[in-house]
């Protein structure tokens, strides 16, 4: 029986992908776990593998071509099998979750004939099960218990594949939903007070407590007058002298260590984030998760883009080991070939447009994290000092921060903290 | 009171000894009037007896049927309370073995249709002691449907001579997780089969036997959905306007947001009952059906 290919959800975030290249051409043989396509995400450019036997039939979206989760993209089956009927289904549906495809740049011919073919009325006789929850006529089919536990659980329904008969998400697909990354459930009262691992592998251990009344009040209330993250910023002046004199002599010691003003802030923030727990945390609807430990994001400017990998447990790393991970990862990033896991999950992430000769900038907050800090280049300016003005290295950070979850204060405690170790870095030895 | 009771000891020896023990004022050969007797029985009832009523078997129950609905079910109504009627009809119902169309029918549902009158069957020798003694005892009219294939099995029944069930109480007979199965009379041995069967693939099922169809024990039925959240309905009769058709209602109003399939039915076939040995085994629903059913609702192939 002919096999449907679908596009399939290569990284958390996703909602569609585009072709970059095919591997395989209509009437190449194919096995199960060979490459079949390259697929580019919002992040990453991903290898798809097949999931059946047989021959490549047909290649509908082409090269350059997106298209939304879980809709048909290429059909593979038996040589001289009959796949009209799978064809047909290909037509575009008209609530399809994301923005329809993108016109094809390729020269390459679109399956004009199977677009303008009518929809077949009753989708109920196919009987094949793993299709996309929305394969009947563009309606989702969920079973009312998993309708029900999707709600509950916040998770969108539109990113699930269904594995019941047409396509129907059930109870099982929200089970396995549930324990990907970044959805975890509330944990009873009795163990909020212990950290529990994360699905992500290696990213740092967790524990939600309930959100009070209160809190949940103060977040519906700032939701509704600026968009969904109610951000507001802190802007701090910080003299660099001492953290630029350790870093020149931190690279004095070995000039393989290549440290940057960058990598320090880097372990401050970490530092300082695991000193203000209510900073390393982020808001969950019904509950605030805080982090064990600071899992750091630090934007990258790429291509056409940006990414944010991830120096996991910032705070227990050495400033060589920090500096080594951060050049490895950006070096990755600018070729697109970060893994999902690289570039999820932070606690707090890091903006740097210092090399661009910014002064000051705020950034904006990667949910679900708590904040991010913006960072602005360091200049020699004339600032005062005992009665006297002096020349100093002045750095200007400016912190958004997520007010569902950080207060004010909370923020600007976190950031006097910031300031004080880099002024005086001998802190991180203390 | 009843056709070949007393002095034949009853046709299937249901009522084995009774002529000796208690008499003929109180152990009575009817003529074959069933409509007639059943009349009586009400009568009696109205005078201030417990009667009980065997018809040999429910399909001739359908003579009966105006006595039944329209005298007994309704007296208390519309006498304004003045007259309860405590009379149990009983006998054997559902399918034999080779008896054709006309003697196999499982007509539970038309019983349970109606206000003013209880509808109990038993599937385990235990449950059917304490459940006639609770009918017997009971102050209005009771249907009590034995099963005629089943009158060969043997189980432990409890010696106490006062042992009874409420009606009005279902029983689980296994408990499980995955799946609940509902069936009655014939169908709970199937039931309890399939469900060993699916054991061993690691199919959990929950098996509940409503035991009295009115009035029906939904709560049972629907905390194990609320667990189980898929359900299959087993039963031997046919399945429009069937007793699992009212379940599958009540399921769907009361525990809509609880399930994870469609509910299925496994229902006997919508044909008159043939005569022949093949098609009749085909028209029962028998263990691989309700597996099948299972597998369907657990979304496994």
């Amino acid at each position: 029986m002919a096999s449907k290919v679908i596009m399939p959800k290569l990284s958390p975030t996703m909602e569609e992908g585009q072709i970059a290249r095919w591997l395989k051409k209509e009437g190449d043989k194919v096995s199960m776990g060979e490459p079949l396509a390259e697929i580019d995400t919002d992040k990453a450019t991903m290898e798809m593998q097949a999931l059946a036997n047989g021959v490549l039939r047909k290649i509908i979206i082409n090269e350059g071509e997106s298209a939304p989760l879980g809709q048909l993209i290429a059909v593979i089956g038996e040589a001289d099998e009959d796949i009209s009927g799978m064809l047909s289904e290909a037509a575009p549906k008209p609530s399809a979750p994301t923005p329809t495809p993108t016109p094809a740049p390729t020269p390459t011919s679109t399956p004009v004939a199977v677009e303008s073919e009518p929809q077949p009325s009753a989708p109920a006789e196919t009987n094949g099960h793993a299709q996309p929850a929305v394969a009947a006529g563009g309606r989702m089919i969920v079973s009312p218990l998993a309708a029900r536990m999707a709600a509950e659980a916040g998770i969108d329904l539109r990113s699930l594949q269904g594995s019941g008969p047409n396509g129907r998400i059930i109870k099982r697909d929200i089970e396995a939903a549930l324990s990907q990354p970044k959805t975890g459930v509330a944990v009873g009262k009795a163990e909020a007070a212990k950290f529990q691992p994360s699905a992500v592998a290696t990213a740092s251990a967790y524990r939600d407590e309930p959100a009070t009344e209160m809190r949940r009040t103060i977040a519906r209330r700032l939701v509704t007058s600026i968009g969904p993250v109610p951000h507001f910023f802190l802007t701090t002046e910080i003299e660099m002298d001492r953290a630029a004199e350790m870093r020149k002599g931190i690279n004095a010691l070995d000039p393989d260590l290549k440290i940057s003003v960058n990598d320090i802030i880097i372990k401050v923030v970490a530092n300082a984030l695991v000193q203000h727990p209510g900073v390393n945390a982020s808001f969950q609807d019904k509950f605030i998760r805080h982090y064990e430990h600071a899992d750091v994001g630090v934007a990258v400017a790429i291509e056409d883009g940006l990414i944010t990998p991830v120096i996991r447990a910032a705070d227990q790393k050495s400033l060589s080991q920090i500096a080594t991970e951060v050049r490895e990862l950006a070096e990755r990033a600018r070729n697109r070939k970060l893994k999902p896991e690289e570039y999820t999950g932070a606690t707090f992430s890091i903006s740097n447009l210092g090399m661009f000769g910014i002064d000051e900038f705020t950034a904006v907050i990667n949910p679900p994290e708590g904040g991010i800090l913006a960072v602005g280049a360091m200049t020699a300016k004339p600032v005062v000092r005992d009665n006297e003005i002096v020349i100093r290295q002045m750095m200007r950070v400016t912190m958004s921060c997520d007010h569902r979850v950080i207060d004010g204060a909370t923020g600007a405690k976190f950031l006097q903290t910031v300031k004080k170790i880099l002024e005086n870095p001998l802190y991180l030895v203390v | 009171m009843g056709e070949e009771v007393a002095a034949y000891d009853g046709a299937y020896k249901v009522t084995k000894g009774l002529l000796a023990e208690f008499g003929p004022k109180r152990v009575i050969d009817s003529p074959i009037t069933e409509l007639g007797f059943a009349g009586l029985g009400v009568g009696a009832a109205m005078a201030g007896l417990r009667p009980i009523i065997e018809f040999m078997t429910f399909n001739f129950s359908i003579l009966a049927t105006d006595q039944i609905i329209n005298s007994a079910a309704k007296m208390l109504y519309m006498s304004g309370g003045q007259f309860n009627i405590p009379i149990v009809f009983r006998g054997p119902g559902g399918s034999a073995f080779q008896v054709s169309s006309q003697h196999s029918q499982a007509i539970e549902s038309w019983y349970a249709y109606f206000p003013g009158i209880k509808v109990v069957m038993p599937s385990t020798p235990a449950d059917a002691k304490g459940l006639l003694k609770s009918a017997i005892r009971d102050d209005d009219p009771v249907i009590f449907i034995e099963q005629e294939r089943m009158y060969g099995n043997k189980g432990e029944v409890p010696d106490d001579p006062d042992f009874t069930i409420p009606l009005g109480v279902a029983d689980v007979k296994r408990e499980g997780k995955d799946v609940t199965i509902v069936a009655r009379s014939l169908m709970v041995p199937i039931a309890l089969k399939a469900a060993d069967k699916l054991q061993e693939q690691g199919v959990s099922c929950e098996v509940i036997d409503p035991r009295t169809i009115r009035p029906l024990d939904i709560d049972t039925i629907i905390n194990s959905v609320k667990k189980t959240n898929r359900v299959v309905l087993a039963e031997e009769s046919h399945p429009i306007c069937g007793v699992n058709a009212e379940i599958s209602t009540q399921i769907m109003e009361r525990a809509f947001d609880f399930l994870d399939a469609p509910i299925k039915r496994v229902s006997a076939a919508d044909v008159p009952m043939p005569y022949a040995k093949n098609l009749e085994n085909l028209a029962i629903p028998d263990v691989d059906r309700v597996v099948a059913a299972v597998k369907e609702v657990a979304y496994l192939d």
